[in-house]
């Protein structure tokens, strides 16, 4: 059992016991446009809510990756230094960019579900 | 709260990029399209594997006529040298010689006029400038109702000639007046990609029937504004306000190749004891170690540790499959193969001074 969220800079956060994977979302991705390099964050760092986390380019631009909430790093998507593009085509999927193991499931609550991004996002 | 009214100009293809599905963004004061939907990445790889149009419209046209030689007053190259039929890259200077914009004249076959091209940002100054500095001489007719557009890639030749039968024996850096889909043109064996290609000005109201019409061909997509910076980078070429400005010199932006040989005898130009006298900096090409690539402003450091520079423009490059960029180092270290550290969000990246251009120019020359 599993459970999504996201945040107002359009990442996306899934729960799955005490561990959190984190992305960024379909709209992020197509905003950014072609992902060229990501830059993730080592393990075990610790991250705060709404803390840079990761770097992702793009042919365009740098973008920060921020935590959707605090923990620790326990994994990180390494595919993706060899294959940036996964972010492009499966952004919410095998386009993860890291897990956390968190440390106040509280924070995780207070992010949007996804009928509230999908308002949020509609209204940008 | 701020209101500012800023009004888009928009170039004769406008409905063109809307009906083709472009993200518009604002541009130099004009509505542009910055990508379409195949996106910037495959649209960088398709003008290097096929061919890619350009909606260059915004850019500043005019005719020069009476003593175009004049306008050596203005730029270190040599425009009286020109012959017709050819088309010239050059500088236009300051006062105190430093770099106003780059932009391209050509002389047509029979005719008395300077066919030139400035770029969009800078164009009300640079004719400003022109009309101000060369009164009396000469007198400059911009052309903002004309249109502009770049035919860029392998396949450019093959595809152009089907519309403008014996286009193709022009070669590169030549320039003449043709019939383009039936509509009078000025097309010219240049562009800004490093490709062989064309850019064919029009008059506005034919830009759409000869746009469309290259458009239907199957080797054609349209490119926005992003993959001509990749491009165009990878190419080593200047983008004007980022890679040269007024703070910079021909000589500091490794631009003497643009100056004439009878100008640097002469130095007859704005500025000709500095800019033929030592560089204290260089424009260089840099080639990141990783995947990372350095933006523009990344700082430039020595294996010491100094900042001894800045990049002026920097991305990644699609053919080239590895980040690039172009800056200015102090003069010492503008050597091939130098290496020196990019300072990324903190870190040190090791680079390394690189020849430019990134991917080898395959103009037909």
């Amino acid at each position: 059992m599993s459970e999504v969220r996201y945040t107002d800079q359009h990442e996306w956060i899934r729960l799955e016991g005490d561990e959190a994977t984190v992305g960024i979302t379909k709209y992020a991705a197509e905003s950014l446009g072609d992902v060229v390099f990501v830059e993730l964050p080592p393990l075990a760092k610790t991250v705060t809510a709404g803390g840079e986390a990761a770097v992702v380019e793009s042919v365009k631009a740098a973008s920060d990756i921020y935590a959707p909430a605090g923990g620790t790093v326990t994994a990180a998507n390494s595919a993706l230094e060899k294959e940036p593009s996964k972010v492009n085509e499966d952004p919410e999927g095998a386009g993860w960019f890291f897990k956390l193991k968190l440390a106040d499931a509280g924070e995780f609550a207070k992010l949007m579900d996804a009928a509230a991004y999908a308002k949020f996002v509609e209204g940008l | 709260m701020t209101l500012t009214t800023q009004v888009l100009r928009r170039t004769p293809l406008h409905a063109l990029h809307i009906a083709l599905g472009a993200r518009m963004v604002p541009f130099a004061g004009y509505e542009m399209p910055v990508q379409y939907p195949a996106g910037v990445l495959k649209e960088h790889l398709h003008t290097r594997e096929k061919a890619g149009l350009f909606d260059v419209s915004h850019m500043g046209q005019a005719f020069l006529a009476g003593d175009t030689a004049a306008l050596e007053r203005l730029t270190p190259a040599d425009v009286a040298g020109l012959k017709e039929g050819m088309q010239r890259y050059g500088l236009l200077l300051t006062d105190a010689g430093t770099i106003k914009d780059d932009f391209m004249f050509s002389r047509l076959q029979g005719e008395a006029d300077l066919y030139v091209v400035v770029n969009a940002d800078t164009k009300e100054g640079d004719f400003a400038l022109i009309a101000g500095k060369l009164a009396g001489a000469a007198t400059l007719t911009p052309r903002p109702d004309r249109a502009l557009l770049a035919l860029q890639g392998p396949a450019a030749a093959a595809v152009l000639e089907r519309h403008s039968p014996g286009i193709s024996e022009l070669t590169f850096m030549k320039v003449g007046r043709a019939t383009v889909a039936g509509c009078p043109a000025i097309v010219s064996r240049t562009g800004y990609t490093g490709e062989d290609g064309f850019e064919i000005s029009l008059e506005g109201e034919d830009a759409e029937k000869v746009a469309r019409t290259l458009l239907a061909e199957a080797e054609v997509l349209p490119i926005g504004l992003g993959a001509r910076d990749s491009l165009r980078l990878e190419a080593g070429l200047c983008l004007y306000g980022h890679d040269i400005d007024e703070t910079r010199n021909p000589a500091e932006a490794s631009l003497m190749w643009s100056v004439g040989k009878r100008r640097k005898e002469a130095k007859d130009f704005p500025g000709a004891a500095a800019t033929l006298g030592p560089q204290a900096i260089k424009r260089v090409g840099l080639r990141p170690d990783g995947r990372a690539p350095a933006r523009e402003g990344t700082e430039i450091a020595d294996k010491t540790g100094r900042i001894i520079g800045k990049v002026t423009s920097g991305g990644f490059g699609p053919s080239l499959n590895a980040p690039m960029a172009m800056g200015y180092v102090e003069s010492v270290f503008a050597v091939n193969g130098t290496p020196v550290d990019l300072i990324v969000r903190g870190k040190a990246l090791p680079a390394t001074i690189s020849p430019m251009p990134f991917v080898p120019h395959t103009y037909r020359r």
